[in-house]
């Protein structure tokens, strides 16, 4: 069946097999950001924006979000530049393999988005639902107060 | 002696050279590699815990449109080898192989089905029929050396297994003085026996291998791997290829913690490329990672510490079992570990006792994984010690402080164990641990909670201390080496084995390149772990990437400053030794005239004295500095329900330099955080057949962001002599003493002391109602 997804602003016509779930779907369309952790909706990993809402990529089939509008971080950064929220992750050493990295960055996008200046128990209950094996979370939730702050201009 | 030293690239919060890639997202993991013509590679598994296949019959699953091969034990070597990523000639049994006759775990890959898309595969794996001879199962690793007990490894072939009748994979025993005669002339004796579960790495990443001939028909593997250079030499001798006919290549990996120090995935692709000629990649799925890779080994220490009214402990021992599961990766290794990292810590003994035996089990086989034996050896040794200050009637703090190793010191147990054979002697040049202890106390209050204890309501506050050391590199055996050639703007190309696993290696590495030649840090290009284009390196394990590894890259470094120096000179007239190197400058120190690295690089190049500048090095410690932590854990129990929650967890750590602090942090911060889920959340269940039930995030709890309150990590100030610019290690240690801190604070909050993980709340529960409280 052929599906149209909107990804960070390109629109995409695409054939797709009525079970395949949107991660596989963004990934052959070359999001190679969307990634398989769990892949049983219990880490977070393959986390993507759809109309600005964090959803579970790896649980959620492609054809449920026809004519829909996604965000992964390919589109968040141009060639030159980072998005804030990914230059507060990278000086708050908020990544160390990276794998989490991807699903986190829109989970806080999205939270920040309606939430500009949390406390440190919004910022876990919001994130809850992103794990991390490598960092022990501390690092991150100094990345979403730093994050936070360059958005609302406070920073650099 | 605290000194602050200057330094312009160390102990600097350089953003990760990998950082930006990682978080725009691009495609820089194993499986983001598009291959179009690349196979699908899946396995058949298991499902009985022990039996021997007596037929295979794959003519259902090779009709399935789009299968190309399905490969059993007749279509492979048959070589007999150990998965462990250690040096050669590995220190584990060799009992494995690629397929085997016999299945000895739920998991044990059966048969290898390749196809043009993973659907296809999956069809065709539930299609192979497998005829199987049952076969009795040993599931519980005390059982495991009783009489009778069925043989899990009865093949031909085997080398160094221990006894294989009686399951035992490996045995160690050593003793320094007479322990029994020592702890006999003690005033006060206690022993105990504790037992530590098993837990899976849960690494986001899964596994995931790809291989595929290139153009010139050498194998090339690109793999998600903590060792490159000994996934090459394995699968050149399980495949009977020449090792200059394969590469490896590490890209960026999701993460290892020594579920990575194997091969686990390499040669099912390998067997499927060399049949095929095409390329074949395999994806495992999270509970193939969970369940068929490898785990913690579970160990049970009875541990006996003898001491004087004074408070002096004068013998340990420590009588262990390991269960290294169906097959024996690591097995002596990791149980020597429990001891070697441990022990050396009380030093004032003058007896001291370890031995112990890794059984086998038809379970998943156990492998190596963060902390490698020291974190099952420190809950035993830190416990009974903190039980032993109660016998006393002292603070267990200061019982611990006083009998701890100081700078200067050393410790028999150095020379004796080291991993899988002789240690090196070697005196502690580095031990900041007093000031740990000094901080940790401070912060957390220590001297005030640990006499009065908070209580509300029903809810009780308590407080528990431990100390831990590990090592930094395996001293004479871990080698690795760099290499650095210059180019026309004054960069460097840095290439080495060191392999980064989310680590911040290559990042290290590049600050230590910038400090030795005073160039900036984004002027060093770093290139790692690929064996064709990098220097051997023997992987990330044992914390010796920035103590090894940075020590080569630092001596390449030197040596190029050097070479620039003489060409400089040459140019500059004059000697070398007047030349001195400033801010990407030649400097001649006589007259002040200078040159430019990119002026003289270039140069170099094309106009005067042509020469490409280069520079390498290898390193291998002939020591193995121990880093040093405290840890103080607040708990908060609550009586009526068991539940244990943690309120604080306070660690400092003398890691020497570190070369970059928030890295260095962020290492001690995972794994604290590991720690703290093994003590209270991550629970591996297997069901009556031995089936790991537990192989997914759902049914597996690793810690999540609201399962703590507060946990706070610090490095204090300290040099090590013998590291680059002062460095040791940090990756493993912060995951040593979470269990036995939390142990010591459900004691003195409550009175209970608990000596199995995890401190779930209904064993908890049991004995608060046991105890009346």
């Amino acid at each position: 069946m052929k599906i149209k997804l909107t990804v960070n602003g390109k629109v995409h016509e695409v054939q797709i097999d009525p079970g395949e779930m949107l991660l596989d779907v963004l990934r052959r369309l070359g999001y190679k950001s969307v990634r398989r952790s769990c892949d049983s909706a219990s880490c977070g990993n393959c986390t993507v924006l759809v109309g600005g809402k964090p959803i579970l990529s790896c649980i959620t089939f492609a054809a449920s979000v026809n004519n829909c509008s996604i965000e992964t971080v390919e589109g968040l950064s141009n060639i030159k530049e980072l998005h804030p929220i990914q230059e507060a992750i990278l000086e708050a050493g908020g990544s160390q393999c990276g794998y989490c990295i991807s699903g986190l960055t829109l989970t806080i996008k999205s939270f920040l988005s309606e939430n500009p200046d949390p406390t440190e128990e919004e910022i876990k209950k919001a994130l809850v639902g992103n794990l991390c094996r490598c960092t022990g979370y501390e690092s991150q939730i100094k990345a979403v107060k730093l994050a936070s702050k360059k958005l609302r201009g406070e920073k650099k | 002696m605290s000194e602050k030293r200057k330094f312009n690239h160390i102990n600097k919060n350089e953003i990760k050279v990998d950082g930006p890639s990682i978080l725009k997202g691009k495609p820089v993991y194993t499986d983001d590699f598009d291959f179009p013509n690349a196979l699908h590679v899946v396995l058949v598994r298991s499902t009985y815990p022990h039996a021997k296949i007596k037929k295979i019959n794959t003519e259902k699953a090779i009709k399935v449109p789009g299968v190309v091969e399905v490969l059993t034990h007749e279509d492979v070597p048959q070589k007999i080898f150990t998965r462990a990523g250690q040096g050669y000639p590995e220190p584990s049994p060799y009992d494995s192989f690629i397929l085997s006759k016999k299945v000895r775990y739920v998991g044990d890959p059966v048969a290898i089905v390749a196809a043009e898309t993973i659907n296809a595969a999956r069809t065709a794996a539930n299609k192979v029929e497998v005829e199987y001879e049952k076969l009795e199962p040993v599931l519980d690793f005390k059982k495991a050396t009783v009489e009778g007990a069925p043989v899990i490894h009865d093949e031909e072939g085997t080398k160094d297994i221990h006894d294989p009748k009686k399951n035992i994979a490996s045995h160690y025993e050593m003793e320094v003085g007479n322990t029994d005669e020592v702890m006999n002339s003690c005033d006060y004796v206690v022993e105990k026996t504790y037992h530590i579960n098993t837990q899976l790495h849960a690494m986001m990443e899964p596994h995931v291998s790809i291989s595929y001939y290139d153009s010139n028909g050498r194998l090339v593997v690109i793999t998600s791997t903590q060792v490159p250079f000994h996934a090459r030499r394995i699968l050149s001798m399980l495949f009977d290829i020449p090792v200059r006919n394969i590469r490896v290549i590490k890209p960026r990996i999701g993460g290892g913690f020594g579920g990575k120090q194997a091969v686990h995935v390499e040669p099912y692709v390998t067997a499927v490329t060399l049949k095929t000629g095409r390329p074949a990649r395999m994806v495992l799925e999270r509970p193939e990672v969970s369940m068929a890779t490898n785990i913690r080994h579970e160990m049970e220490f009875r541990a006996t510490v003898g001491a004087s009214k004074d408070g002096t402990i004068k013998a340990l021992s420590l009588d262990g079992l390991s269960n290294t599961g169906a097959y024996g990766e690591h097995a002596l290794t990791v149980f020597m570990v429990a001891g070697s990292k441990t022990l050396p810590l009380y030093n004032k003994v003058e007896a001291v006792r370890f031995r112990g035996d890794v059984v086998y089990t038809n379970l998943p086989p156990a492998g190596a994984y963060r902390g490698y034996g020291a974190p099952q050896g420190l809950f035993a040794l830190d416990c009974v010690i903190d039980e032993l200050a109660v016998e006393l009637g002292v603070d267990p703090l200061e019982l611990k402080q006083k009998n701890a190793i100081k700078e200067g010191e050393t410790s028999p147990i150095f020379k004796i164990m080291g991993e899988g054979t002789e240690g090196v002697e070697q005196v502690v040049r580095s031990c900041k641990l007093d000031e740990c202890i000094e901080k940790g106390r401070d912060l957390i209050n220590w001297d005030e909670k640990i006499k009065d204890k908070e209580k509300t309501g029903k809810k009780v506050r308590g407080i528990g201390c431990a100390l831990a050391m590990q090592g930094s590199g395996i001293a004479k055996v871990d080698m690795g080496a760099a290499s650095l050639k210059v180019n026309e703007d004054g960069s460097v190309n840095l290439h080495l084995g060191a392999t980064d696993l989310g680590t911040g290696s290559d990042t290290i590495m590049a600050q230590i390149v910038a400090e030795t030649l005073d160039i900036p840090v984004n002027k060093v290009i770093v290139y790692s772990s690929d064996t064709d284009m990098t220097p051997f390196d023997v992987g990330a394990y044992a914390s010796s990437t920035t103590y090894v590894s940075g020590n080569a890259v630092m001596k390449a470094a030197e040596n190029l400053k050097n070479k620039i120096k003489e060409k400089a000179a040459c140019y500059l007239n004059t000697n070398p030794e007047n030349i001195g190197i400033k801010n990407q400058q030649a400097i001649n120190k006589e007259n002040g005239e200078k040159i430019s690295f990119s002026d003289l690089f270039t140069k170099l190049f094309y106009t005067f004295e042509q020469e490409q500048l280069m520079a390498s090095s290898s390193f291998v410690g002939n020591e193995s500095p121990p880093p040093y932590l405290a840890t103080f854990a607040e708990v908060e129990v609550d009586l009526e329900t068991g539940k244990v929650d943690i309120i604080k967890i306070i660690s400092f750590a003398d890691c020497g330099t570190p070369i970059n602090p928030i890295q260095a942090k962020g290492q001690l911060e995972g794994a604290t955080m590991q720690g703290l889920g093994w003590a209270l959340y991550e629970v591996v269940k297997y069901d009556r057949r031995g089936r790991m039930l537990t192989n997914d995030f759902f049914t597996y709890k690793i810690p999540s962001r609201r399962d703590y309150k507060k946990m706070e990590c610090y490095l204090v100030d300290s040099y090590e002599p013998t590291g680059p610019f002062g460095a040791k290690s940090i990756a493993e240690i912060g995951i040593d003493t979470p269990i036995p801190a939390i142990a010591n604070a459900i004691y003195n909050a409550t009175g209970i002391r608990l000596r199995e993980t995890p401190f779930s709340s209904e064993k908890l529960l049991m004995e608060i109602l046991k105890k009346e409280i």
